[in-house]
């Protein structure tokens, strides 16, 4: 097996990448939540839009995946990791 | 069915169980103990939930009843905001522990110079921000409570015989206000910390979430049969589709977002309450999970209502009425006590943030300059700022008081809107002032005073109703009959959701104020530090700025103190101070670095403006503020200046006293020269005397003289008079000249005229002959000047070759050359000339070439230089030669100095 390259500090390279990440998040919640924006709002027959069910699934999908994925970022990133 | 006065004992069971809560964690706190509990992430959470009030847990039913999914923006936003902690939040929670600000006014306050004037602005524009959001909580604990009394469960409940609802609002307010001050302002601790508080607030979490969830789990598979059977039910109802504008779905976001990092409750518990900033990554997630768990059942409670309700009930108290309508008193009474846990935690938190900014940038200020008198005078003032924070707080609930009974109530979220957008306008001037150093304080005041007149406006008045506040004329045609200022189509653009209408603009134009005005403003030197702190927070979090403490005594610190922090816990600052600076004793030293502590202690308590007053009262104004310091750069630029002119004038000095040594070294060699002239004139006047007396005396003595030899005594007696004579007349002349007291007789001839006589009256009865050559061609020139002294030069330089030519033939060549408008007259003999030695001083007054034999005194060549000079001319002794050789330079055209001096005034001109 092929060594690392000593020089490529895997560590804190992947650290600062998942700092991005942090700071890129709410950019993709935002993004995800402003979808409904160009769902069909209905005028005339209600049975044409898009079904309260699905809105709530949607939005609260969104809502959990946004949260478990900050979740998991914390994780990674906590200050007291570094000294594990 | 509950009684209302089993409610009521429930709900005074419940308070006091706060009470004793908040009293535990607070003797908790003090004493040091339970530290993971009172500062752990998960109350730190669980305290943020105060944004989740009366309005998410009954208004958020209502809301979703009455425009489906719409509610769920008010969760969105903070849940963003949250979410992206890393832009925003990191660095205000950093901030606002560095600069232990106090409120979200203090923080702007701060931001802006520490101005007092911005701090005042902010104060008044929350207390009526939030004043409608009281009221608010007002009505919702007034609607749950009549919704008890009435006797057919759902009905509308206005019109209840044994209920009065105005009354029961006013008995509600009056249970908040003195709930509120028994909780905030109970102890003379007037930290801005209230441990107690935060931990009531995380229990009220834990029962209002709890109740929410218990209601929704029972109406999901109570009453509606599964989660599936939801679904369609949902899907099946009036709301059953997607009918969100897309334009409140935005800007209700970005509302929200923005309310919840502008409202006052929030910046308390978000950064004043925090202990640590790890805790923010945490609640980072865990806070969008609270927010979302809240708003999981609001959607199916709705809809359940909608169906299981008779017609015409309101839908804000679904979450009350379901449980009632089912029988089920014990969920009834959790939603009840859920419901009052919202309120009451929103309550409190609020007044108590406002009660803060009110008596630390209203009242504290004016109190201090009524005093007038200083800091540290008179006893406690602890009082004082207890008794500011109490009335502030009466003021506050009686203000939400008033607003509920004016408005006469609405729907919950249209009045959360409201108010959400009242506090939204301290976002560009608090986002600015965090990462843009050009945000200056004027452009903050101008912006917040744009958006806070448009929301008035837009938002605030037509809340009233039409014809409440604003007359039905201003709404259909505008102010003062503008048509673009409609208050609901401001600039003629009409069509608009009245809430986005108000949003967007007020927002907006806020923002381009205070863009504009702070680019065309220049900060004052304080704001421009306290910006370059500010938003470069993350780098360097120095002081804001140091005392020069040196005049204060450690005594008046702590006098003062005392009656801030109260006197054990000053004591103990004083004497922790004092251990770390390893001093013995109870006063530390007062260095800058403890003052600044002091006054951040203070700060907390007072604000930062406030302590800032009182420190520079006893410290006597010697802040070292960026003005000071710019004063003292000033000077010592004045100073720099000063000295680098004494320098110059040092050096001025310098070269006038080098000038006067020389000058002085110049009089001692003349009076020398003077001296030696004097020994000279009285050797030669001498010699001629002794001989006169001798003779004279022979003469009169010698009785047997003969008449040849009387004859030969009596001549050499008339040759030394006469030389004695001549002696006089040419040192008379000499002195004339040198004086130039000299008159000059000019006359025009030809030099051949004038070199004639010269040459005439040298030979007469001379004893050797002298041959001269001379060339008439070349003397045949006019000119002006003198005649008869550039004669007696003449007269001199041709008796001299006569007498002092040594060749065994003497001849003496005079020859004439003409340069420009000078003549140059050459007088060449055929002698061995005059030794290099001697060159130098034979123009000096007396000198005789020794071992010449010679007659003359002396003075004939300084006579000649003299002539010359005032002749315009110069007179010089040709070196390097074999033969003697005198330069005569004479101008053709004396000119004087005053004809000199005529000619540059004419040439002037």
């Amino acid at each position: 097996m092929a060594r690392d390259p000593v020089f490529l500090e895997r560590k804190s390279y992947r650290r600062r990448r998942l700092l991005d990440a942090v700071r890129l998040l709410p950019l993709l919640g935002l993004a995800l939540w402003m979808v409904p924006l160009m769902w069909a709002v209905p005028t005339t027959q209600p049975s044409e839009g898009v079904p309260m069910s699905a809105a709530l699934y949607y939005v609260f999908g969104i809502w959990g995946g946004v949260l478990l994925a900050g979740w998991a970022l914390w994780r990674r990133t906590r200050p007291d990791q570094d000294q594990s | 069915m509950v009684s209302l006065n089993q409610l009521v004992a429930v709900c005074l069971l419940y308070v006091a169980g706060l009470f004793v809560v908040a009293f535990l964690a607070e003797r908790a706190a003090t004493r040091g103990q339970a530290g993971w509990l009172l500062r752990s992430p998960l109350v730190y959470t669980l305290s943020l939930s105060i944004y989740c009030t009366a309005w998410t847990f009954y208004g958020a039913v209502g809301y979703a009843a009455r425009s489906g999914l719409e509610y769920v923006t008010i969760y969105l936003g903070p849940s963003l905001v949250m979410i992206g902690w890393w832009w925003v939040l990191r660095r205000l929670v950093h901030i606002g522990r560095t600069q232990r600000v106090t409120s979200v006014a203090d923080l702007i306050s701060s931001r802006y110079g520490k101005s007092n004037t911005l701090a005042i602005v902010v104060t008044v524009m929350s207390v009526i921000g939030v004043t409608p959001y009281i009221a608010l909580q007002l009505q919702s604990v007034v609607l749950s409570l009549s919704i008890f009394a009435a006797p057919d469960v759902g009905l509308i409940t206005t019109d209840i015989p044994a209920f009065n609802a105005p009354q029961a609002a006013f008995w509600v307010a009056t249970g908040l206000a003195l709930f509120t001050v028994l909780f905030g302002t109970r102890n003379l601790n007037v930290n801005d910390r209230h441990p107690g508080v935060v931990i009531a607030v995380a229990v009220e979490a834990v029962v209002k979430l709890f109740a929410l969830i218990a209601v929704g789990v029972f109406v999901v598979w109570g009453l509606a049969g599964g989660l599936s059977e939801t679904m369609a039910r949902l899907d099946a109802s009036d709301i059953g589709t997607w009918q969100v504008q897309g334009g409140r779905w935005v800007a209700l976001t970005m509302l929200s977002a923005a309310a919840f990092l502008c409202l006052p409750r929030m910046f308390q518990v978000m950064v004043v309450e925090n202990d640590d900033e790890r805790h923010l990554q945490i609640a980072a997630w865990a806070f969008p999970l609270y927010l979302m768990l809240m708003s999981l059942f609001v959607v199916p409670i709705a809809v359940v209502g909608l169906d299981l309700l008779p017609a015409g009930s309101d839908p804000d108290l679904f979450v009350l009425s379901l449980p009632l309508s089912q029988g089920q008193n014990g969920l009834a009474m959790l939603a009840f006590l859920g419901g009052f846990s919202s309120a009451t935690s929103m309550v409190i938190v609020a007044t108590l943030a406002l009660s803060t900014m009110v008596s630390n940038h209203i009242v504290m200020p004016v109190w201090l300059s009524v005093q007038g008198e200083g800091a540290s005078q008179s006893g406690d003032v602890r009082h004082v700022i207890i008794l500011s924070r109490r009335l502030s707080i009466l003021l506050i609930i009686a203000l939400g008081f008033l607003y509920y009974r004016t408005s006469g109530g609405g729907a919950l979220a249209a009045i959360g809107t409201i108010s959400f957008g009242g506090v939204a306008q301290f976002l560009p001037a608090m986002l600015g002032g965090l990462f843009w150093r050009g945000a200056t304080r004027t452009g903050a005041l101008f912006g917040l005073g744009t958006g806070f007149a448009l929301w008035v406006f837009t938002m605030l008045l037509p809340s009233f109703g039409q014809g409440g506040a604003l007359s039905v004329a201003t709404f259909e045609q505008g102010l003062f009959g503008l048509g673009w200022l409609r208050p609901q189509a401001l600039f003629g653009i009409g069509g608009l959701d009245p809430t986005v209408h108000a949003v967007v603009w007020s927002l907006s134009l806020n923002t381009a104020v205070f863009v504009v005005v702070s680019l065309f403003t220049f900060p004052s030197p304080i704001e421009r530090l306290q910006g370059a702190q500010f938003v470069t927070v993350q780098d360097t979090a120095g002081p804001a700025r140091s005392w020069a403490a040196s005049v204060a005594g450690s005594e008046d610190l702590m006098i003062m103190a005392q009656r801030i922090l109260g006197a054990p816990e000053a004591q103990a600052f004083f004497q922790a101070e004092a251990r770390a600076q390893g001093r013995l004793g109870d006063f530390p030293e007062p260095t800058p670095t403890f003052v600044q502590a002091l006054e951040r202690e203070l700060a907390a308590s007072v604000g930062a403006a406030t302590a800032h007053a009182m420190v520079g009262q006893i410290v006597g104004g010697t802040s070292v503020s960026v003005q000071d310091l710019l004063a003292v750069a000033d000077e010592s630029a004045q100073m720099l200046e000063y000295s680098s002119q004494l320098e110059a004038k040092s050096n001025e000095l310098s070269a006038t006293a080098a000038e006067l040594r020389r000058a002085n070294e110049k009089l001692t060699q003349l009076s020398a020269q003077k001296d030696a002239f004097l020994s000279q004139i009285s050797h030669e006047l001498r010699t001629p005397m002794t001989s006169i007396r001798s003779f004279s005396e022979i003469l009169r003595d010698a009785t047997d003289m003969t008449g040849p030899d009387k004859t030969c005594y009596a001549s050499i007696i008339h040759t030394e008079t006469i030389r004695l004579t001549r002696l006089l007349d040419d040192l008379l002349d000499l002195s004339v000249l040198e004086n130039g007291q000299v008159s000059l007789h000019k006359r025009t001839s030809a030099l051949s005229d004038v070199l004639d006589l010269a040459v005439t009256t040298a030979l007469a009865g001379a004893a050797r002959p002298l041959r001269i050559h001379r060339n008439r061609a070349d003397e045949s020139v006019q000119l002006t000047t003198d005649l008869d002294r550039l004669a007696q030069v003449f007269i001199n330089l041709v008796a001299n070759a006569q007498k002092y030519c040594d060749a065994p033939d003497p001849a003496l060549v005079i020859a004439v050359t003409q340069r420009d408008d000078m003549l140059e007259i050459d007088f060449v003999d055929n002698g061995r000339g005059i030794d290099a030695e001697a060159q130098s001083v034979i123009f000096e007054k007396f000198y005789r070439i020794s071992g010449v034999a010679g007659v003359g005194a002396g003075l004939g060549l300084s006579i000649c230089r003299e002539i010359m000079t005032r002749l315009g001319g110069s007179i010089a002794y040709v070196s390097g030669r074999d033969e003697g050789a005198f330069r005569v330079l004479v101008p053709l055209q004396h000119v004087t100095d005053e004809m000199r001096q005529e000619a540059a005034i004419e040439g002037a001109i």
